[in-house]
């Protein structure tokens, strides 16, 4: 059924993306409904998909989810390109750069809940960079530090446990 | 169900540690952030001296009624005499806390303690 000539034809990588893209954005939804002391403070739910998808799919694939994400969670809750969308994309580039590091850790040592921990201080970071140069330019911002790492600890230790959980659930039935 | 525990490995741990420990390093920033810096006396509404908190120092202002008297210790500051009838400035006493003022209506003068944040004593998004 193409009219107009043009016909896309998905592949299962593209359907395999869209699916778990739903997931993160159903849960950045569902979050975004969380009423959070400190504005900017998020649990960051999503990011259990993205550590799933990385480790079953790879870092191209958790790139794809993660900015899909980004821009299609952004326009549901009716903030993209508001600075929150900025800030959202700052905090998942910066994540998803610590995670292409972080996952080259030895897997014997490190599990999901390193990555999740890096990922969620490199989320507060990248956030925050954007914010002081662009948003905020007043070292002022810095005051809210600590309210941010202690929540990226909390949520990240969180979301690498249930990131962890939900790969062992997967691992034990394609077994 | 067994503990999530387990899903820890030991480099997670190190990671945690770590990341735990630079989030207490973190914490001592929220708590100097407000700390009193400097005494400011007005004049109806006109500063008329900025005195440090750091240095002990006494000072006499000219009021509406005659001379007040303010004293300044290392963290404090205080009204410590005023001509005004009824005091209430100087029984207030000592004043550590950022934004916080001390008023001589009768003298026309007021004390008030300035932290680094003095712009804003709330924030709303």
């Amino acid at each position: 059924m193409s009219a107009n000539g043009i016909e896309l034809v998905p592949t299962a990588d593209d359907h395999r993306i869209a699916r778990y893209a739903a997931a993160a954005i159903a849960l950045s939804v569902v979050e975004a409904a969380i009423p959070m002391p400190l504005p900017g403070v998020k649990p960051g739910l999503a990011n259990i998909i993205i550590l799933v998808v990385l480790a079953r799919y790879g870092w191209r694939d958790a790139v794809w989810v993660s900015l899909l994400r980004v821009v299609a969670g952004s326009l549901l809750l009716g903030q993209f390109l508001a600075p929150g969308f900025f800030l959202s994309l700052a905090g998942a580039l910066a994540s998803l750069a610590a995670l292409g590091l972080a996952m080259h850790l030895p897997a014997r040592l490190f599990g999901p809940v390193s990555q999740s921990l890096i990922a969620a201080f490199a989320h507060i970071a990248g956030q925050l960079a954007v914010a002081r140069l662009w948003l905020v330019p007043h070292d002022g911002l810095f005051y809210l530090l600590p309210f941010f790492a202690a929540a990226a600890l909390l949520f990240g230790l969180a979301n690498g446990l249930a990131a962890a959980k939900l790969l062992e659930d997967a691992g034990r039935i394609h077994r | 169900m067994k503990s999530s525990l387990r899903f820890i490995k030991p480099g997670d741990w190190a990671v945690l540690l770590l990341l735990a420990a630079a989030t207490a390093a973190m914490a001592p920033v929220v708590f100097k952030g407000g700390a009193a810096e400097k005494a400011v006396v007005r004049r109806d509404g006109v500063v008329v001296a900025e005195l440090p908190l750091t240095r002990a120092a006494r000072i006499e202002v000219p009021g509406a009624l005659g001379t007040s008297v303010i004293e300044v210790q290392p963290g404090r500051a205080r009204v410590a005499a005023d001509p005004g009838p009824r005091q209430y400035c100087v029984r207030q006493g000592w004043l550590s806390q950022p934004n916080a003022i001390a008023i001589c209506a009768p003298s026309h003068l007021s004390l008030s303690i300035a932290g680094r944040a003095s712009s804003h004593d709330s924030l709303s998004y």
